[in-house]
Formats: C-alpha cells, structure tokens, sequence
C-alpha cells in the first residue's frame, strides 16, 4: 500500500520540482504562475467547478428531499432511476450528450460545457444528500412543527442544518472530479475550452512530466484545501452503493 | 397539489438525465453512419458489433474483452488484498489504526487524474514497461481502499470471540479462517467486489495515464481516441444501449432481492 499510495505523491511533488536533468528547482511552478495561459485555465476551471457545485445543489437538493420524503414519494424505482446514470461509463454519457447537442445545432461551448457537467454529475449530488434525509431523526422536524413553527421555517431551521454532512459529501464528489477532469471538458466544447486538466494530460503526454507534475501538485493542495473545508468524509457515502 | 408539483420535478429532471441515452438508443437502430439521420429501422449494427463486421470493428471488440477482463482481475485481486488490509487495520489500535485508514482513503479522495499521473510517474521511475500489467496494478491500487471500506464493519459487527473458539476448539488457524472469518466477511467482500469492478469498468483517467504505448485499448480509450478523431463509430451506438439495458435489469434485479431480504426481517 505504502509503495502504491505513498510514493506516487512523493514523486509527483519529486518531479514537480526537479528540471529535465533532475536537479532542484523552482522553475516549474513559478512557470504556472507567470503564464498567463495557465493561470486563465486554471481560473475557468475553478469557475466551472463551483458553477457546476452550485447547480447541482440548487437542482439536486429539491430532488434528493421530495425523494426521500415518504408523503411525496414511496418508490424505490424513482431512487433507483436516479442512482443509475452513476453506473454506466461517464465517458458514455458525456459522449451521448455531446451527440444530442450537436444533432440539436447548437454550438459546443461553455454552455453546454456546464449543461453537460450538471447532467454528468448531478446523481452523485442527489445520492449522499438523500442518504442523510432518509437517515435524519424526523422527530427534531417534527417537534419544531409542534412548538408551531411554519412549514419554511422548519425547513430551514431544522431539515437543512441536519442535512449539511450529505450536501458537504455531494460538494466534495462534484467538484473534485470536476476540477480534475479532462476527457469531459474535451468532448463537451470539441476541445475549444481547455480546463485544468486537459493540460496537465497535454504536458504528460507530450514528455514534460516535470511541468505536468508540477501542475498536479498544484492541483493536490486544491484538492487538500477543499477536502479539509469538507471534512475528509465522503467514504461512508460512497462506501454505502451497493 | 403539492404532491403532482413534486412528482413534475422528478421526472423532469429524470427526463433529462436520460434523454441522451434514448437518444442513442433510438439511432442504434438505423443504419447510418451519421448521428441523428434515421435512414429507416435496421438491426444491422447490432449484428456489425456482435460478427465484427465493420471497419475497426476487432478493436471495439478487443476493447470490452479488455474492460472486462482487467476489471475482473483487478477487483479479484482487490477483494483479496482489501479483505487481508481489512484485518489487519481491525487489529490495529490507536493511532496506527488511524493512520492507516488515512492511507487507505487517500486514493479514494484523490481525483483519478492525480491518482493516474502519480501512478505514471512511479512506473517511469521504477522503470516499468507500461501495458496490461501497469494497468491491472494501477486498478488495484484504487479499488483495494473501497474493498477495505466495506469489509472493515463486517469485521467490528463480528464477535471476535467465534474465531478464537474454533482455534480451541482444535481447528487449524486455515480452518478457522475459512470456516469461520470467512463466511463472516462475505457479505462485505461481495459489496466489495462489486464496487472495485464497477469503479474498475468506469475508469477511464487511470487507464489512460498506465497503460503506456502498446496500444492497450479499454472501452473509456477507445471512446476517447475515437471521439477525438471526430465522427463515432457507428457500432458504439449499440454497444451503448446493450450497457445500459444490462445495468437497467442488473439494478432491477439487485432492487428485487433487497426488498425481498428486508421483508424477511421484517417479518421475523
């Protein structure tokens, strides 16, 4: 573990500051910050991600809360419908959407970019969000009902409080993978937008490890940063699929 | 009134979320090469994709026997790796524990991206040639942690004092372990198996970074590099709906005997 785990990231933060020739130096990260082309990408894919968070939360909370509502809904096979597009080959889905877009004529861009990460992502949004429902204690709801509070307040005041571990586990499978994608953002806008990721994929490709370890040790203190905001506790919810 | 509004949503969003794949599914049945243009019903891509009649048509093949078959190993190999990790974790106190577990979720948290350019350049350094092998240590690597997730409260639910007792009771500690630890765990090495296949078949990042030059294709590559080259092969589209339709009955199926199960307890 310690060999597959461990020194795979002491090598990237090795590379990422060691020059062809391996010897030590700052070049490659303070390229990334003196590029003005790398900074402007790094910038979009922030933006996106969080536009994409922000969706998904807006569209997936309602969704994952009528869904665990046992009034609103008692079928498993609406869950199920929902929970399903995150078993099938993203690579597939994204493909099928950027199809769709295409036949409908519109033009491959940031629009569809975000549309077709909303539609990528928003089931592992639902998924954890609905989780914590399901398991909320409903007598705090109900209780706050019997000291006569209304219905809104009680939904904020009590229900959304309660709910934030699933919504912080949503946050976390949405906009990790979104910052760190390349093959979506590719399909999704015929290559004309670049994220973070593509260059990172560009650079190792085309043999400069050093400056695309570099841009991956960039992008692991992102993903520290976001993930210690979160809380590192997205295992349960995603441990919890089958 | 409150109950249609929230029922419109739903589906709504359900209408969304699956009108690309209808899509797909719907111009699976058409002959022609461009998307989107319905030349009339035919089947014929189905039989292209299943005698590999078609151009390329052994790579697209070649690509699922190598998405399936380096999914099995890998979640085998995970279940197994995952499974001794597990127990050793459990027997873990204090600190140690914890500082394990962290390991152990480090390439979970860690996007697959990072994951597949750490792993690339640890087999650059060890100066691995890249190909099957890479790509099956490389899926280990990052379903072993889910592995160990699902095993791990099999093992505290477990009442440790069953395996002792067979010890004293004369078993060899391999009796025990496979009479007793054993069929204990298998629930959680099931879910186990079935999260590192899924995550293995869905990978597409990982692979991409391991798999070196020999032209190693799993399905997630070959969509990328025939995406790239612009215009899809035609035979995807069946290929497509076939994966959809098998998870669609899998869930159905799996949905079924989880209500069946809880009826049980239920009822006892």
């Amino acid at each position: 573990m310690v060999i597959f785990v461990v020194l795979p990231l002491i090598l990237i933060v090795m590379y990422a500051f060691q020059d062809g020739t391996g010897h030590f130096t700052l070049s490659n990260i303070t390229r990334f910050f003196t590029d003005s082309d790398s900074l402007s990408t790094f910038a979009l894919s922030i933006e996106v991600a969080i536009e994409n968070t922000l969706i998904c939360i807006l569209l997936g909370y309602p969704a994952a809360w009528i869904l665990a509502n046992r009034e609103l809904n008692r079928s498993a096979v609406t869950v199920m419908l929902f929970i399903m597009p995150m078993w099938i080959n993203a690579l597939m889905r994204t493909l099928a959407t950027a199809e769709l877009f295409n036949v409908l004529g519109f033009t491959l861009g940031k629009g569809t970019l975000l549309f077709g990460m909303v539609y990528d992502y928003l089931p592992f949004m639902i998924y954890p969000i609905y989780n914590t429902l399901l398991k909320m204690d409903k007598s705090y709801a109900e209780a706050a009902e019997d000291l006569g509070a209304p219905p809104m307040k009680v939904f904020w005041k009590v229900t959304v409080p309660l709910s934030m571990p699933g919504v912080m586990s949503g946050v976390l499978m949405v906009f990790m993978p979104t910052v760190s994608t390349f093959a979506i953002s590719e399909f999704l806008t015929n290559n004309k937008i670049k994220l973070f990721g593509t260059i990172i994929q560009e650079n190792i490709n085309s043999s400069m490890w050093n400056y695309g370890a570099a841009l991956a040790f960039i992008m692991l203190i992102i993903i520290g940063i976001t993930s210690l905001m979160g809380g590192s506790d997205n295992s349960e919810a995603e441990g919890g699929l089958v | 009134m409150k109950k249609v509004l929230a029922k419109c949503y739903l589906w709504l969003l359900l209408a969304l979320l699956y009108a690309p794949l209808f899509f797909i599914a719907v111009f699976s049945f058409t002959e022609s090469r461009v998307l989107g243009n319905w030349t009339g019903f035919s089947t014929k891509l189905y039989s292209n994709l299943f005698t590999g009649g078609m151009n390329g048509g052994a790579s697209l093949i070649s690509a699922v026997e190598n998405t399936l078959l380096i999914a099995l190993i890998s979640a085998a190999f995970s279940t197994l790796l995952g499974t001794v990790a597990a127990i050793g974790i459990h027997n873990l106190k204090g600190r140690k524990r914890q500082t394990m577990q962290f390991l152990n979720n480090i390439p979970m948290i860690n996007p697959d991206i990072i994951t597949g350019v750490s792993l690339f350049l640890l087999f650059v350094f060890l100066g691995v040639s890249q190909g099957y092998l890479t790509v099956i240590l490389a899926h280990i690597t990052f379903c072993t942690p889910y592995v160990v997730l699902s095993v791990l409260p099999k093992l505290s639910q477990m009442n440790p004092n069953i395996y002792e007792a067979a010890l004293d009771l004369g078993a060899t500690p391999a009796q025990a372990l496979r009479k007793v630890l054993i069929p204990e765990l298998r629930p959680g090495m099931v879910s186990g198996f079935i999260l590192a296949f899924t995550m293995s078949l869905d990978d597409f990042a990982v692979t991409f970074f391991t798999r070196g030059t020999i032209g190693l294709d799993t399905l997630s590559t070959y969509i990328y590099t025939d995406a790239r080259k612009g215009g899809l092969t035609p035979e995807l589209r069946p290929l497509m709906t076939l994966i959809f339709l098998i998870v669609l009955i899998l869930l159905v199926v799996i949905n079924i005997r989880q209500e069946k199960a809880n009826k049980t307890v239920k009822s006892r």
